[in-house]
Protein backbone atom coordinates (compact mmCIF):
# COMPACT_ATOMS: atom_id res chain seq x y z
CA UNK A 1 0.00 0.00 0.00
CA UNK A 2 2.72 2.72 0.55
CA UNK A 3 5.01 0.59 -1.99
CA UNK A 4 7.96 3.30 -3.00
CA UNK A 5 6.87 5.66 -0.31
CA UNK A 6 9.07 7.29 2.08
CA UNK A 7 8.36 7.36 5.53
CA UNK A 8 10.60 9.34 8.42
CA UNK A 9 9.26 9.03 11.82
CA UNK A 10 10.85 10.56 14.56
CA UNK A 11 11.40 8.96 18.15
CA UNK A 12 10.89 5.74 16.34
CA UNK A 13 13.20 3.48 18.64
CA UNK A 14 10.14 2.12 21.14
CA UNK A 15 7.57 3.12 22.30
CA UNK A 16 4.18 4.20 19.73
CA UNK A 17 7.08 5.38 17.27
CA UNK A 18 8.35 2.07 17.19
CA UNK A 19 5.16 0.74 16.44
CA UNK A 20 4.43 3.44 13.23
CA UNK A 21 7.92 2.80 11.94
CA UNK A 22 6.95 -1.03 12.14
CA UNK A 23 3.31 -0.65 10.52
CA UNK A 24 4.38 1.80 7.37
CA UNK A 25 7.96 -0.99 6.82
CA UNK A 26 4.80 -3.60 6.47
CA UNK A 27 3.09 -1.96 3.80
CA UNK A 28 5.97 -1.43 2.15
CA UNK A 29 7.31 2.31 3.10
CA UNK A 30 11.03 2.91 2.91
CA UNK A 31 11.31 3.83 6.43
CA UNK A 32 13.61 6.15 8.58
CA UNK A 33 14.15 5.44 12.13
CA UNK A 34 14.67 8.46 14.17
CA UNK A 35 16.35 8.50 17.59
CA UNK A 36 17.52 10.69 19.65
CA UNK A 37 19.87 8.58 22.28
CA UNK A 38 18.97 4.70 21.57
CA UNK A 39 20.82 3.54 18.93
CA UNK A 40 20.86 0.04 20.01
CA UNK A 41 17.27 -0.12 19.73
CA UNK A 42 16.47 2.15 16.60
CA UNK A 43 19.19 -0.58 14.84
CA UNK A 44 16.63 -3.53 16.05
CA UNK A 45 13.80 -1.83 14.52
CA UNK A 46 15.47 -1.33 11.39
CA UNK A 47 16.11 -5.42 11.31
CA UNK A 48 12.89 -5.56 12.63
CA UNK A 49 11.00 -3.96 9.73
CA UNK A 50 13.90 -5.64 6.81
CA UNK A 51 13.34 -8.95 8.10
CA UNK A 52 9.20 -8.33 6.77
CA UNK A 53 10.63 -9.02 3.39
CA UNK A 54 10.08 -5.75 1.97
CA UNK A 55 13.57 -5.63 1.13
CA UNK A 56 16.61 -3.08 2.37
CA UNK A 57 14.01 -0.40 2.81
CA UNK A 58 14.86 0.75 6.56
CA UNK A 59 17.42 3.32 8.03
CA UNK A 60 18.44 4.50 11.62
CA UNK A 61 19.64 8.16 11.94
CA UNK A 62 20.21 10.06 15.17
CA UNK A 63 19.09 13.11 15.20
CA UNK A 64 17.54 15.32 18.42
CA UNK A 65 14.64 17.24 16.60
CA UNK A 66 14.98 20.41 18.94
CA UNK A 67 18.27 21.19 16.78
CA UNK A 68 17.59 22.70 13.82
CA UNK A 69 20.76 21.85 12.24
CA UNK A 70 20.50 18.20 13.35
CA UNK A 71 16.67 18.26 11.40
CA UNK A 72 18.41 19.81 8.46
CA UNK A 73 20.96 16.67 7.97
CA UNK A 74 18.22 14.15 9.32
CA UNK A 75 16.27 15.06 6.20
CA UNK A 76 19.14 15.11 3.46
CA UNK A 77 20.20 11.87 4.44
CA UNK A 78 16.76 10.76 4.15
CA UNK A 79 15.92 12.00 0.91
CA UNK A 80 20.12 11.06 -0.58
CA UNK A 81 19.54 7.66 0.75
CA UNK A 82 15.76 7.01 -0.75
CA UNK A 83 15.28 9.57 -3.30
CA UNK A 84 11.91 11.57 -1.28
CA UNK A 85 10.04 12.11 1.60
CA UNK A 86 6.47 11.23 1.32
CA UNK A 87 5.37 10.77 5.25
CA UNK A 88 6.55 12.38 7.97
CA UNK A 89 5.40 11.59 11.15
CA UNK A 90 6.18 13.76 14.21
CA UNK A 91 6.38 11.21 16.91
CA UNK A 92 9.67 12.32 19.28
CA UNK A 93 8.48 13.35 22.21
CA UNK A 94 9.71 13.84 26.01
CA UNK A 95 7.59 14.24 29.65
CA UNK A 96 9.01 16.45 32.57
CA UNK A 97 6.07 16.06 34.76
CA UNK A 98 5.73 17.94 37.49
CA UNK A 99 3.05 20.43 39.53
CA UNK A 100 2.69 24.06 38.38
CA UNK A 101 4.14 25.33 41.44
CA UNK A 102 7.14 22.72 41.52
CA UNK A 103 8.05 22.96 37.71
CA UNK A 104 11.49 24.30 36.94
CA UNK A 105 11.71 26.75 34.00
CA UNK A 106 13.85 24.19 31.90
CA UNK A 107 11.79 21.36 32.40
CA UNK A 108 9.34 23.70 30.72
CA UNK A 109 11.67 24.91 27.85
CA UNK A 110 12.98 20.74 27.30
CA UNK A 111 9.31 20.08 26.68
CA UNK A 112 8.49 22.99 24.71
CA UNK A 113 11.71 22.65 22.48
CA UNK A 114 11.07 18.79 21.75
CA UNK A 115 7.51 18.21 21.61
CA UNK A 116 6.63 21.31 20.34
CA UNK A 117 9.77 23.74 17.88
CA UNK A 118 10.80 19.63 17.25
CA UNK A 119 7.65 19.56 15.34
CA UNK A 120 8.01 22.58 13.96
CA UNK A 121 11.71 21.80 12.77
CA UNK A 122 10.83 18.66 11.09
CA UNK A 123 7.61 20.12 9.26
CA UNK A 124 9.57 23.47 7.83
CA UNK A 125 12.73 20.96 6.99
CA UNK A 126 10.50 18.84 4.88
CA UNK A 127 7.75 20.99 3.37
CA UNK A 128 10.60 22.57 0.63
CA UNK A 129 10.61 18.47 -0.44
CA UNK A 130 7.03 18.13 -0.41
CA UNK A 131 6.22 21.24 -2.14
CA UNK A 132 8.23 20.22 -5.29
CA UNK A 133 6.89 17.01 -5.30
CA UNK A 134 3.36 17.96 -5.25
CA UNK A 135 2.38 15.69 -2.61
CA UNK A 136 2.52 14.80 1.44
CA UNK A 137 1.48 13.39 4.70
CA UNK A 138 2.34 15.18 7.61
CA UNK A 139 1.32 13.12 10.85
CA UNK A 140 2.12 15.07 14.16
CA UNK A 141 1.39 12.91 17.75
CA UNK A 142 -0.63 14.86 20.11
CA UNK A 143 -2.20 13.57 23.08
CA UNK A 144 -6.07 13.98 24.45
CA UNK A 145 -4.53 15.54 27.24
CA UNK A 146 -3.45 18.46 24.75
CA UNK A 147 -7.51 19.17 24.30
CA UNK A 148 -8.85 18.15 28.15
CA UNK A 149 -5.55 19.40 30.43
CA UNK A 150 -4.09 17.37 32.90
CA UNK A 151 -2.54 18.45 36.38
CA UNK A 152 1.16 17.92 36.57
CA UNK A 153 2.13 17.96 32.90
CA UNK A 154 1.51 22.18 32.01
CA UNK A 155 4.38 21.91 30.27
CA UNK A 156 2.97 18.76 28.23
CA UNK A 157 -0.31 20.13 27.66
CA UNK A 158 0.60 23.23 26.33
CA UNK A 159 2.82 21.61 23.89
CA UNK A 160 0.50 18.94 22.36
CA UNK A 161 -2.13 21.84 22.48
CA UNK A 162 0.25 23.70 20.27
CA UNK A 163 0.60 20.95 18.09
CA UNK A 164 -2.85 20.55 17.41
CA UNK A 165 -2.79 24.19 16.31
CA UNK A 166 -0.04 24.55 14.10
CA UNK A 167 -1.61 20.98 12.70
CA UNK A 168 -4.11 23.14 11.47
CA UNK A 169 -2.34 26.00 10.12
CA UNK A 170 -0.10 23.75 8.27
CA UNK A 171 -2.41 22.28 6.82
CA UNK A 172 -4.08 25.62 5.38
CA UNK A 173 -0.70 27.00 4.11
CA UNK A 174 0.19 23.65 2.56
CA UNK A 175 -3.34 22.53 0.96
CA UNK A 176 -3.19 24.36 -1.83
CA UNK A 177 0.52 21.71 -2.61
CA UNK A 178 -1.66 18.81 -1.91
CA UNK A 179 -0.12 18.10 1.44
CA UNK A 180 -2.52 16.71 3.99
CA UNK A 181 -1.70 17.98 7.54
CA UNK A 182 -3.08 15.77 10.25
CA UNK A 183 -2.69 15.02 14.23
CA UNK A 184 -3.27 11.31 16.20
CA UNK A 185 -4.43 12.61 19.92
CA UNK A 186 -3.60 8.78 21.75
CA UNK A 187 -5.05 8.33 25.29
CA UNK A 188 -3.88 5.91 27.56
CA UNK A 189 -1.42 3.30 25.89
CA UNK A 190 0.59 0.81 27.35
CA UNK A 191 4.17 2.31 26.57
CA UNK A 192 7.45 2.70 29.18
CA UNK A 193 5.91 6.02 29.51
CA UNK A 194 2.41 4.56 31.50
CA UNK A 195 3.96 1.57 32.58
CA UNK A 196 5.38 3.02 35.73
CA UNK A 197 1.96 3.96 37.02
CA UNK A 198 0.18 1.74 39.97
CA UNK A 199 -2.33 -0.74 39.72
CA UNK A 200 -4.57 1.85 40.97
CA UNK A 201 -4.13 4.68 38.94
CA UNK A 202 -4.95 2.17 36.15
CA UNK A 203 -7.87 1.44 38.06
CA UNK A 204 -9.13 4.78 37.91
CA UNK A 205 -8.06 4.92 34.27
CA UNK A 206 -10.10 2.16 33.52
CA UNK A 207 -13.43 3.95 35.08
CA UNK A 208 -12.51 6.93 32.59
CA UNK A 209 -12.00 4.45 29.17
CA UNK A 210 -15.52 3.30 27.26
CA UNK A 211 -13.68 0.94 25.90
CA UNK A 212 -12.21 -0.23 29.43
CA UNK A 213 -8.63 -1.12 28.31
CA UNK A 214 -5.23 0.50 27.47
CA UNK A 215 -4.64 1.21 24.30
CA UNK A 216 -1.60 -0.42 22.45
CA UNK A 217 1.20 1.20 20.41
CA UNK A 218 -0.41 -0.51 17.11
CA UNK A 219 -3.71 0.73 18.02
CA UNK A 220 -2.16 4.25 17.02
CA UNK A 221 -0.04 3.12 14.29
CA UNK A 222 -3.32 2.23 12.23
CA UNK A 223 -4.99 5.32 12.73
CA UNK A 224 -1.28 6.88 11.56
CA UNK A 225 -0.78 4.22 8.36
CA UNK A 226 -4.54 5.21 7.28
CA UNK A 227 -3.50 9.05 6.91
CA UNK A 228 -0.18 8.20 5.68
CA UNK A 229 -2.39 6.74 2.72
CA UNK A 230 -3.82 7.67 -0.52
CA UNK A 231 -7.18 6.63 1.30
CA UNK A 232 -6.82 9.69 3.40
CA UNK A 233 -5.82 11.95 0.73
CA UNK A 234 -9.07 14.04 1.53
CA UNK A 235 -8.36 14.30 5.26
CA UNK A 236 -6.43 17.94 6.49
CA UNK A 237 -6.22 19.65 9.70
CA UNK A 238 -7.91 16.52 11.74
CA UNK A 239 -7.02 15.57 15.46
CA UNK A 240 -8.42 12.22 15.57
CA UNK A 241 -8.52 10.49 18.55
CA UNK A 242 -7.68 6.91 19.43
CA UNK A 243 -8.24 6.66 23.02
CA UNK A 244 -11.21 4.14 23.66
CA UNK A 245 -13.50 7.02 23.67
CA UNK A 246 -11.93 8.87 26.71
CA UNK A 247 -12.84 12.03 25.28
CA UNK A 248 -15.61 12.86 23.39
CA UNK B 1 23.23 29.01 -22.75
CA UNK B 2 20.33 32.10 -22.28
CA UNK B 3 21.01 35.13 -20.38
CA UNK B 4 19.78 35.04 -16.72
CA UNK B 5 16.59 37.02 -17.78
CA UNK B 6 15.22 34.24 -20.10
CA UNK B 7 16.32 31.45 -17.62
CA UNK B 8 13.85 33.29 -14.62
CA UNK B 9 10.75 33.93 -17.39
CA UNK B 10 11.03 30.40 -18.40
CA UNK B 11 10.99 29.48 -15.03
CA UNK B 12 8.13 31.67 -13.98
CA UNK B 13 5.97 30.90 -17.13
CA UNK B 14 5.77 27.41 -16.28
CA UNK B 15 4.98 27.59 -12.38
CA UNK B 16 2.38 30.34 -12.74
CA UNK B 17 0.81 29.35 -15.79
CA UNK B 18 1.20 33.22 -17.12
CA UNK B 19 1.46 34.84 -20.59
CA UNK B 20 5.30 35.48 -21.85
CA UNK B 21 4.68 38.48 -22.81
CA UNK B 22 3.23 39.62 -19.26
CA UNK B 23 6.98 38.67 -17.47
CA UNK B 24 8.73 41.73 -18.16
CA UNK B 25 11.41 43.69 -15.42
CA UNK B 26 8.85 45.30 -14.12
CA UNK B 27 6.27 42.56 -13.14
CA UNK B 28 5.45 42.56 -10.08
CA UNK B 29 4.55 38.25 -8.78
CA UNK B 30 1.79 39.60 -6.55
CA UNK B 31 0.68 42.22 -8.18
CA UNK B 32 0.89 41.38 -12.13
CA UNK B 33 1.67 37.75 -12.17
CA UNK B 34 -1.15 37.07 -9.96
CA UNK B 35 1.32 34.93 -7.34
CA UNK B 36 0.16 34.36 -3.72
CA UNK B 37 2.82 34.22 -1.15
CA UNK B 38 3.51 30.87 -1.25
CA UNK B 39 3.77 30.69 -4.89
CA UNK B 40 6.88 32.86 -4.48
CA UNK B 41 8.53 30.87 -2.01
CA UNK B 42 8.03 28.78 -4.23
CA UNK B 43 9.65 30.38 -7.22
CA UNK B 44 12.39 31.04 -5.27
CA UNK B 45 13.15 27.41 -3.97
CA UNK B 46 12.99 27.08 -8.12
CA UNK B 47 15.29 29.62 -8.66
CA UNK B 48 17.59 28.32 -6.30
CA UNK B 49 18.07 24.92 -7.77
CA UNK B 50 18.40 26.44 -11.65
CA UNK B 51 20.98 28.84 -10.60
CA UNK B 52 22.63 26.01 -7.90
CA UNK B 53 22.25 29.15 -5.15
CA UNK B 54 21.29 29.79 -1.59
CA UNK B 55 18.47 32.41 -1.63
CA UNK B 56 18.41 33.79 2.40
CA UNK B 57 14.95 34.10 3.68
CA UNK B 58 15.77 37.89 4.24
CA UNK B 59 17.07 38.25 0.65
CA UNK B 60 13.96 36.39 -0.69
CA UNK B 61 11.81 38.82 0.75
CA UNK B 62 13.21 41.46 -1.10
CA UNK B 63 12.10 40.08 -4.36
CA UNK B 64 9.42 41.43 -5.30
CA UNK B 65 9.38 42.06 -9.10
CA UNK B 66 10.92 40.09 -12.39
CA UNK B 67 13.69 42.14 -11.99
CA UNK B 68 14.33 41.81 -8.72
CA UNK B 69 15.20 38.22 -9.18
CA UNK B 70 17.18 38.90 -12.36
CA UNK B 71 19.39 41.57 -10.72
CA UNK B 72 19.70 39.38 -7.32
CA UNK B 73 20.85 36.73 -9.40
CA UNK B 74 23.07 38.50 -11.44
CA UNK B 75 25.04 39.89 -8.56
CA UNK B 76 25.58 36.98 -7.28
CA UNK B 77 27.03 34.85 -10.28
Amino acid sequence: MLNGKTALVTGASRGIGRAIAMELGKQGANVVVNYSGSKDKADAVVEEIKAMGNGDNAISIQANVADSTEVKDLIKTTVDTFGSVDILVNNAGITRDNLLMRMKEEEFDEVIDTNLKGVFNCIKGVTRQMMKQRSGKIINLASVVGVTGNPGQVNYVAAKAGVIGMTKSVAKELAARNINVNAVAPGFISTDMTEGLSEEAKDQMYDMIPLNRLGEPEDVAKVVRFLATDDANYVTGQTIHVDGGMVM
Amino acid sequence: MADVFDRVKEIIVERLDVDESKVTEGASFKDDLEADSLDVVELVMELEDEFDMEISDEEAEKINTVGDAVSYINSTQ
